[in-house]
């Protein structure tokens, strides 16, 4: 395998469930060493896609390789080289986590399995709980325990599918810095989530709306590439004046933030006339804010058209 | 409305009830499918007065005398001569392996010691190992075939001679008392093992599956062969401990004879219960919660309980009920028990329906991982 070799490279995905057309499409390379972030709504594809990309799903389109393996025919070598942490904690909850990890070890067939779980365990800081049940564990504890047990392996790609749902903010920095660290050991990472501010930790991030990927590259470029405008505006009786504004030409999104609005457009000069009359009220204040990348995702689910029925 | 009972809030959870059921195929073809596959089963193919039984008839001698018994016995319909043998020890054989229900012999000096006005014997086996099975058909022979010899002779049975009469010999073999334990209790431990076993390992996949760890173990580098084995093997740890449990109680509380050889019984179990497992692991690639799986092995287990011979004789049920019944491995297995634990059958004897589990664990394996998906597709 060569060394510039994407980690993963696929090209015209599509999954079909029944008439359902889940993956639409689908291209995307992700380079060595890299952490990418997969973002999009519910039902967006996310999940389909990941288990395309571990071998868990045949595409009916599309082709491509991970880790340098062909997707359709070398499910088993991908297998072991991936490292696939599932949306749902899916070890065995009436197994302690040593017979979890070891249960794992031998899967992959690690030995000696002991000091690999034994390793594993001090990292994790588990080895005094390591006959506790994996179903007694709190939902961050689970969730570092699943990790431990996909990179057990050593694999060369991470696939995540929304790690860190319903864990605390304490436990996904901690998370997140592990994905860092284990990124900089040259480890590829895929991880999909609904969190702003995860996307924002990734190298690069890819949006999937209904099937189609909508947009790719760091978060700048898609801030920048979305080409919306944003404005701040403070005042008194923000609610009504949020009614008033969302019925305006020109203005595409409004959200509280905070004590102020965020409104937001894509036409520049649309969004100011349709702005200028506030300036004259009284307590009421307008200034040009920064667009997040929030405002990016809200903005592309409203352009996408909604194939769920 | 009263805070207690509101007619609307019923009305709620019935409908919400009816939904579910209604939503639940499997469940709902339960509901039909049972009582009516309990009716035609109790119905149609029960029958504990069996007919047409299969004997083999021993005849050392060539007569008219002979062939007008032989015919009044078919007349009955309780008797099918299928077996007509030169020996004792090849009719024998029949027995112990099942084929045949009774042997009727008729030795060779019967025509002469007729002729002679000498008192003429033949003698019946019966395989009394079913004692109900066989009672019928025992208690019509004597005078049927003594009626059928006057008739031929010629005499008025009004008119016959003590010493006319037939002599009928009745030896009800392996089981002399015509106690029912001895056929109930080795029938039990194939029903027994086929209900932990098949129930144990029907929800092997489908437990996966809901708790949500069949995804990750399909990630994970697993063959579909080391999971069926994975999945099937500890449980023939489990059949083990039962089948030594209902040994002992057999010789314990039952008194249970156990007159053939024990390493060949038990040889016979591991090929049965290894068929049980793969069943179940087979039921378990098709239904998709382990409810349904539950659901599809207790359909499974009704037919194979009525129609095994554990409960009713095999040989009395309609032809079609047969054929169904051999397709269930308890049907051999129960013949295999039967013939090694009371009628001492060597290897020989049961290899037939030895071979016949074999393949039933062929065609499940192989069906199980056909079934099997890889993928989460």
């Amino acid at each position: 395998m060569q060394a510039e070799m994407n980690a993963i490279d696929v090209r015209g995905l599509v999954k079909r469930f029944g008439d359902k057309t889940v993956v639409n499409d689908v291209t995307m390379q992700v380079a060595r060493g890299e952490i990418v972030g997969f973002l999009g709504p519910n039902g967006s594809g996310k999940t389909t896609t990941i288990r395309i990309m571990c071998g868990l799903l045949t595409p009916d389109e599309g082709e491509g390789t991970v880790l340098g393996f062909d997707l359709r025919t070398e499910g088993l070598k991908i297998k072991r080289e991936v490292g696939y942490m599932t949306q749902r904690f899916s070890f065995y909850e009436d197994l302690t986590i040593a017979e979890n990890l070891s249960f794992v070890a031998r899967l992959y067939d690690l030995k000696p399995v002991g000091t690999h779980v034994d390793r594993t365990l001090e990292d994790l800081g588990l080895s005094s709980r390591r006959d506790q049940l994996a179903g007694t564990l709190s939902g961050g504890w689970k969730q570092r325990l699943a990790l431990a047990a996909c990179i057990m392996h050593q694999p060369k790609l991470l696939l995540l599918d929304e790690p860190t749902a319903g864990v605390d903010p304490k436990a996904r920095r901690d998370f997140w810095d592990e994905i860092h660290r284990l990124a900089a050991d040259g480890l590829t990472v895929l991880v999909s989530t609904h969190y702003m501010d995860e996307a924002e930790r990734c190298h690069r991030i890819s949006y999937i709306s209904y099937g189609t990927m909508l947009a790719t590259g760091s978060v700048t470029d898609v801030v920048r590439d979305a080409g919306l405008v944003t404005y701040l505006v403070d005042g008194p009786k923000l609610e009504t004046l949020a009614a008033e504004l969302r019925k305006r030409p020109g203005v595409e999104q409004v959200a509280p933030f905070g004590a102020s609005l965020h409104v937001v457009g894509s036409d520049e000069a649309a969004l100011k006339a349709a702005l200028a009359d506030l300036e004259g009220r009284a307590g009421v204040t307008v200034s040009r804010g920064e667009t997040s990348l929030e405002d990016v995702f809200i903005q592309f689910m409203a352009n996408s058209t909604d194939n769920m029925q | 409305m009263s805070g207690l009972f509101s007619f609307s809030r019923l009305a709620a959870l019935l409908i919400k009830e009816f939904i579910q059921m209604r939503r639940d195929r499997i469940t709902f073809g339960m509901m039909l499918g049972v009582p009516l596959m309990q009716l035609v089963l109790f119905g149609y193919a029960i029958n504990s007065d069996p007919k047409a039984l299969p004997a083999a008839l021993v005849s050392l001698s060539q007569d008219h005398y002979s062939r007008a018994m032989v015919s009044a016995l078919e007349n009955t319909d309780y008797y099918r001569f299928d077996h007509v043998v030169g020996s004792a020890a090849e009719a024998e054989r029949l027995m112990a392996s099942g084929a045949v229900v009774f042997v009727v012999t008729i030795p060779s000096d019967f025509a002469r010691r007729v002729d002679r006005g000498q008192r003429p014997q033949i003698l019946i086996e019966a395989d009394a190992t079913d004692p109900s099975a066989a009672s019928g058909a025992i208690s019509t022979l004597g005078t049927v075939a003594s009626e059928a010899l006057l008739r031929e002779r010629g005499v008025p049975a009004s008119e016959a001679a003590p010493e006319d009469r037939l002599e009928v010999i009745v030896h009800r073999r392996y089981n002399p008392e015509g106690i029912s334990q001895y056929n109930i209790v080795p029938g039990l431990l194939g029903v027994i093992l086929q209900m932990t076993m098949v129930m144990m390992t029907s929800i092997a996949l489908t437990r996966e599956r809901e708790r949500g760890t069949m995804e990750n173990l399909l990630a994970m580098p697993a063959s579909p062969l080391e999971i069926m084995l994975g999945k099937v093997l500890p449980y023939l740890v489990v059949g083990a401990v039962q089948v030594a449990v209902i040994l002992g109680a057999a010789k314990l509380l039952f008194a249970i004879p156990f007159v053939g050889c024990l390493s060949l019984l038990l040889a016979a179990v591991l090929v049965f219960v290894l068929a049980l497992v793969l069943l179940g692991y087979t039921i378990s690639t098709i239904a998709r919660t382990q409810m349904q799986a539950l659901q599809l092995t207790f359909f499974f287990f009704l037919p194979s309980i009525l129609l095994s011979g554990f409960m009713f004789p095999f040989r009395g049920m309609p032809q079609w009920a047969q054929w169904l019944g051999e397709t269930f491995p308890l049907t051999h297995f129960l013949r295999i028990i039967r013939a090694v634990m009371l009628k001492g059958a060597d290897f020989p004897t049961v290899a037939f329906e030895t071979g016949i589990l074999a393949l039933f664990i062929v065609i499940y394996a192989g069906f199980a991982l056909m079934r099997f998906r890889r993928t989460l597709d």
